[in-house]
């Protein structure tokens, strides 16, 4: 017999009550039925919820787990998994990982106490989403003209390689140059389509996943409608950019821009 | 309020997500509300720091030049050290530039050789790329990857 604590996924705005049939057969952490919390009966603003196994969730267990890639790979992509499948039909605040209570009555506690903050960034939030926008530098190609050595015929190799040198680092700097314009560019046309951004740090650790190098890693604000005029001018910011990549994901739950509740509102960016 | 259509189609990209993409939101982003199961603020701080060497590293951003929005006046009002480390920059190209041309024993200038040297000396930065500068780690970077 195992010991259930709560694990609480995010805070949203069940608009018709039919939030929870949109969760059955959906694993949350731990593969359990999600549920949802309410403050009072039809109250319709109310926190996602599954029973997680406390010999996981309790603070030595989660401090082990959180340094396991794979169990916290497993703990997020579920996590992530739930707060998409709200998203679909509600107006979701994620909360970060691993936010665990002890039962369902602490969380409805916590939502009593924070139910207006909750439902003013609800409100805030209604009929947007996050598009996240990544410009990376190519790896410039291997051979290129002039620079390969083989076409160094007559240098000394100390010369030819040189000149090869010389060559790569001017396509690697034309390219952090398109790089820089087109990041400007991206801007300007996500400025005419969106809310707000926030930037995150660019990701170049070992889980970056490539090719090039990520030079700008941002998130922006964007109501649902303008979404598709959003990627396709943000998209082509990169023609006629060679060596330049832009990738835009989403549409994601407003995660970058959902604060928490004693701080600031996220700042809108003026129009 | 009634649901547009879009709200419909599928949301985002489910579990073909980006890992690195997913990490950074659910664990850094996010509402942070205390629960009953504690995390001290240490552990979430090593784990961030972790996290960042896994997904992305501030300071080695920096190290390598990619702060270009602390220099954007309509982003910063630090803007004003752009110049600064377009100058670094220009130091350090030309001085490795110097180093290359000495560790080679460069011959007396032909046709072919005078045209290298010119080669050479254009390795220093374009002025347009100052917010880029400081880009020290770049190339050996690439090589760990």
């Amino acid at each position: 017999m195992t010991e259930a604590v709560t694990y609480a996924y995010a805070v949203a705005r069940d608009d018709d009550g039919t939030l929870e049939t949109e969760l059955s057969g959906l694993p949350g952490v731990a593969d359990a039925p999600v549920r949802l919390v309410r403050a009072g009966q039809d109250d319709d603003v109310v926190v996602a919820v599954s029973p997680v196994p406390a010999q996981d969730f309790r603070e030595e267990a989660l401090r082990a787990h959180l340094e396991d890639m794979d169990w916290l790979e497993t703990v997020a992509r579920a996590h992530h998994r739930v707060i998409e499948a709200l998203a679909v039909r509600a107006t979701v605040l994620p909360l970060r990982l691993a936010t665990v209570y002890l039962d369902e009555e602490r969380v409805r506690l916590m939502l009593k106490d924070s139910r207006e903050a909750f439902s003013t960034q609800l409100s805030e939030m209604t009929g947007l989403v996050e598009w996240g926008v990544k410009i990376y530098v190519e790896d410039p190609p291997a051979a290129e003209g002039p620079a390969a050595p083989s076409a160094e015929a007559g240098l000394s190799p100390g010369r030819a390689y040189l000149s090869h040198r010389s060559a790569q680092r001017h396509a690697r700097e034309d390219a952090y140059r398109e790089a820089e314009q087109v990041s400007r560019d991206v801007e300007a046309a996500a400025r005419r389509h969106a809310v707000a951004r926030v930037q995150h740090r660019p990701q170049q650790g070992e889980l970056a996943r490539g090719p090039g190098e990520n030079v700008v890693n941002d998130a922006y604000l964007v109501p649902q409608q303008a979404a598709d005029g959003f990627c396709t001018d943000v998209l082509r910011t990169a023609d006629g950019a060679p060596g330049v990549r832009v990738e835009a994901t989403g549409p994601w739950a407003p995660y970058s821009f959902a604060t928490s509740l004693d701080t600031e509102p996220v700042k809108r960016a003026t129009p | 309020m009634s649901e547009s259509p879009s709200r419909a189609a599928p949301y985002g990209q489910g579990s073909s997500a980006n890992l690195a993409d997913i990490l950074e939101r659910v664990l850094d982003k996010g509402i942070v509300i205390a629960g009953d199961i504690q995390i001290n603020l240490l552990d979430i701080e090593l784990l961030t720091i972790k996290l960042r060497l896994l997904v992305a590293s501030v300071d080695k951003a920096k190290e390598m030049g990619i702060d270009w929005w602390e220099h954007d006046p309509a982003l910063s009002s630090r803007a004003s050290d752009g110049s600064r480390s377009l100058a670094d920059e220009n130091k350090r190209l030309r001085a490795e530039v110097e180093a290359l041309r000495e560790g080679t024993e460069l011959p007396p200038a032909e046709d072919a050789e005078s045209r290298q040297a010119r080669q050479l000396d254009s390795v220093t930065p374009h002025a347009s790329r100052g917010e880029w500068a400081g880009t020290g780690t770049r190339g050996t970077r690439r090589d760990e990857a």
